[in-house]
């Protein structure tokens, strides 16, 4: 029993690295621009589409794909920025919101026309297998998706801390007009920045392509389970989008092991309520406002 | 500025008038296009009021669902009239609208997180009703096919494509001047003033939590009417269909479109928006592709949102206006 739910565990906490990734996306572009990417989720879609399609052709296992889909979808963010999200920076915020509306729709419709309706699993052998450690046996599809998400947060972390790319984007989240004082080039910092968080979303998409069959409403889970994160994390933090994810990760995993799979968003959903209430700006969020 | 808040309301009686005038000569597909016009203008009436009081929700679907699933199973089950059931469920919807604004406000839950509020609420509400055996779960809840011949519209406020064109109808209108006489009230001063500024507004003394739990039961309660209402056209309800975030990402549609800033551009998009819809579903199937509606959809939110910043209606004003005399 206690193996049980160890196990249980540990698959939470693996799969919650993974969302992890996800969310993190979503607060980089949302502590910089202050602009919610409802898209989320859709760019995440097309990060499995990258990795199955890679997959299907080269047979190499999907873990691995998920540096290209980062670079895919950096250049999709990047491209985007550049040509459209710049100019409604300004615009007020429910603007904002139906543009990646429609970005949402726009992915999602190209999504059904190019590979329709049906949903595409990606047979692996490793899909079968697990490691053994002492009593735990852990998913081996699911631990190297976890530890390559682990590199490419550990990656953007450096990046973020080390790199003078990193630093503007810091100094523009930080104190934008300060930002744009000492020169940086704040249009610039907002398309590499989108491009991140985008990158991250496909990225993450490539790895959970062998766990979840892709198809193109799965969009809208992902966007809703990295809105939750994000939220209980603190919009805009990177420690709350990290243990957030963890922390979603294991709710679900428990809840479906405690009551029904049926019900883990709602476990999900009662936690964010919860923690709205408590903390409006969530565990790790600017609470002076 | 009185004026501009209040327009008169004879040029949109006309515009209702001659909407209803066109009812008997219309055919069925027209009737259902139309009918379905005003039902996507009551929820955007319903929606842009939230948004005026600077509320954005993203959980509509779950007012409509309450107000249809209370309808149907007080008449279905209960055996109560539906004169009854429809204010029920509008009265259901309220108070679940109620609740959620007086836990954002009483707990400063603002903007996205506001947004994020109702998802959670709408989509908590779905599950639990696909988990509700009572109401019939995944399965669905179906009411009573009614005889043609013995059935009498009034009473059982079930009828042909013509009798809900009319009920529809009826409600929008209704609903458009309520919403009408709300913005230009004081409790429409105090809404646009927490939109613009919630700190700066309470210290001016505008009652910020009283202010938005009314703005959150009225655009509830309107949503649940057209619900219920709804919910006796369609016969059948679904968790999956009538309270899916979709549902609640379509409603919003129409009017922003039609421009925020006035009711009867929720109107005018709807107008806009819904035969759009329909036709781009018609091509979806005739072409085999699915995704043709979702591409067509997101394409013209896109235009509209990058080229007519406020909206299609306001525009038409300035072109009216520009081009009389002054």
């Amino acid at each position: 029993m206690t193996t049980l739910y160890l196990n249980v565990i540990a698959g939470g906490i693996l799969i919650g690295i993974v969302y992890a990734l996800i969310a993190l996306g979503l607060t980089i572009i949302f502590g910089v621009m202050r602009i919610v990417n409802f898209a989320h989720g859709e760019m995440v879609v097309i990060g499995m589409y990258v990795g199955y399609g890679i997959w299907s052709v080269t047979k190499i296992p999907p873990w691995m794909i998920a540096p290209v889909a980062a670079l895919a979808l950096f250049m999709l963010g990047y491209a985007l920025q550049r040509s459209i999200v710049n100019a409604f920076i300004e615009r007020p915020q429910h603007a904002q919101f139906i543009l990646f509306i429609s970005f949402a729709l726009i992915i999602t419709g190209l999504h059904l026309v190019l590979f329709g309706p049906d949903s595409r699993p990606i047979d692996i052998i490793e899909s079968m297998q697990s490691y053994s450690i002492g009593p735990l046996r852990l998913d081996v599809v699911r631990s190297q998706a976890a530890l390559m998400a682990l590199a490419l947060i550990t990656g953007l972390i450096l990046f973020l801390r080390q790199s003078m790319l990193g630093r503007s984007i810091r100094a523009a989240a930080d104190n934008l007009i300060g930002a744009q004082v000492i020169g940086i080039r704040i249009r610039n910092v907002y398309s590499v920045t989108a491009g991140i968080g985008m990158a991250c979303a496909g990225a993450a998409g490539a790895l959970v392509a062998p766990m979840f069959d892709t198809q193109p409403f799965l969009a809208t889970d992902f966007t809703l389970i990295a809105f939750i994160i994000v939220i209980v994390g603190g919009l805009g933090s990177l420690t709350g989008a990290l243990l957030g994810g963890v922390i979603i990760g294991l709710s679900e995993a428990l809840a479906a092991l405690v009551f029904s799979p049926a019900l883990k968003t709602v476990f999900s959903y009662a936690l964010l309520t919860i923690v709205l209430i408590w903390r409006p700006n969530g565990l790790f969020g600017e609470q002076s406002r | 500025m009185k004026r501009a808040l209040s327009p008169r309301p004879w040029p949109a009686f006309v515009f209702f008038l001659v909407v209803a005038g066109l009812g008997p000569v219309l055919d069925s597909f027209w009737l259902s296009l139309l009918t379905l016009v005003f039902f996507y203008a009551l929820m955007g009436l319903s929606w842009n009021l939230m948004m005026s009081a600077g509320l954005l929700s993203l959980g509509h679907a779950l007012f409509l669902g309450l107000g249809a699933y209370t309808t149907a199973v007080l008449t279905a089950s209960g055996g109560i009239s539906p004169w009854l059931a429809i204010p029920a469920g509008t009265v259901i919807s309220a108070l679940a609208g109620s609740m959620i604004a007086w836990v954002g406000g009483r707990f400063s839950v603002r903007g996205v997180q506001f947004a994020v509020l109702t998802i959670a609420f709408a989509e908590l509400v779905r599950v639990l009703f696909d988990n509700w055996n009572f109401v019939g779960g995944t399965g669905g809840f179906f009411l009573k096919a009614i005889n043609p011949d013995t059935n009498r519209p009034l009473l059982t406020l079930r009828g042909g494509a013509l009798f809900f064109y009319f009920a529809f109808l009826a409600i929008t209108a209704a609903a458009y001047f309520l919403v009408q006489r709300l913005m230009a009230s004081r409790w429409g001063f105090r809404w646009r003033a927490i939109s613009e500024d919630e700190d700066a507004a309470r210290a001016l003394g505008v009652p910020a939590l009283r202010s938005k739990v009314l703005a959150v039961a009225i655009s509830a309660g309107l949503a649940g009417l057209g619900g219920g209402l709804f919910g006796l056209m369609q016969g059948s309800l679904f968790p999956d269909s009538t309270m899916r975030l979709q549902l609640s990402i379509e409603v919003l549609i129409a009017p922003i479109v039609g421009g925020l800033g006035s009711p009867f551009g929720s109107v005018m998009g709807a107008f806009f928006v819904v035969p759009l819809m329909e036709f781009a579903n018609v091509l979806g199937q005739r072409t085999g592709y699915y995704g043709v509606n979702t591409l067509i959809y997101g394409i013209v939110i896109l235009a509209v949102i990058a080229f007519l910043p406020h909206g299609i209606w306001p525009r038409v004003v300035q072109f009216v206006r520009s081009a009389r005399p002054a």
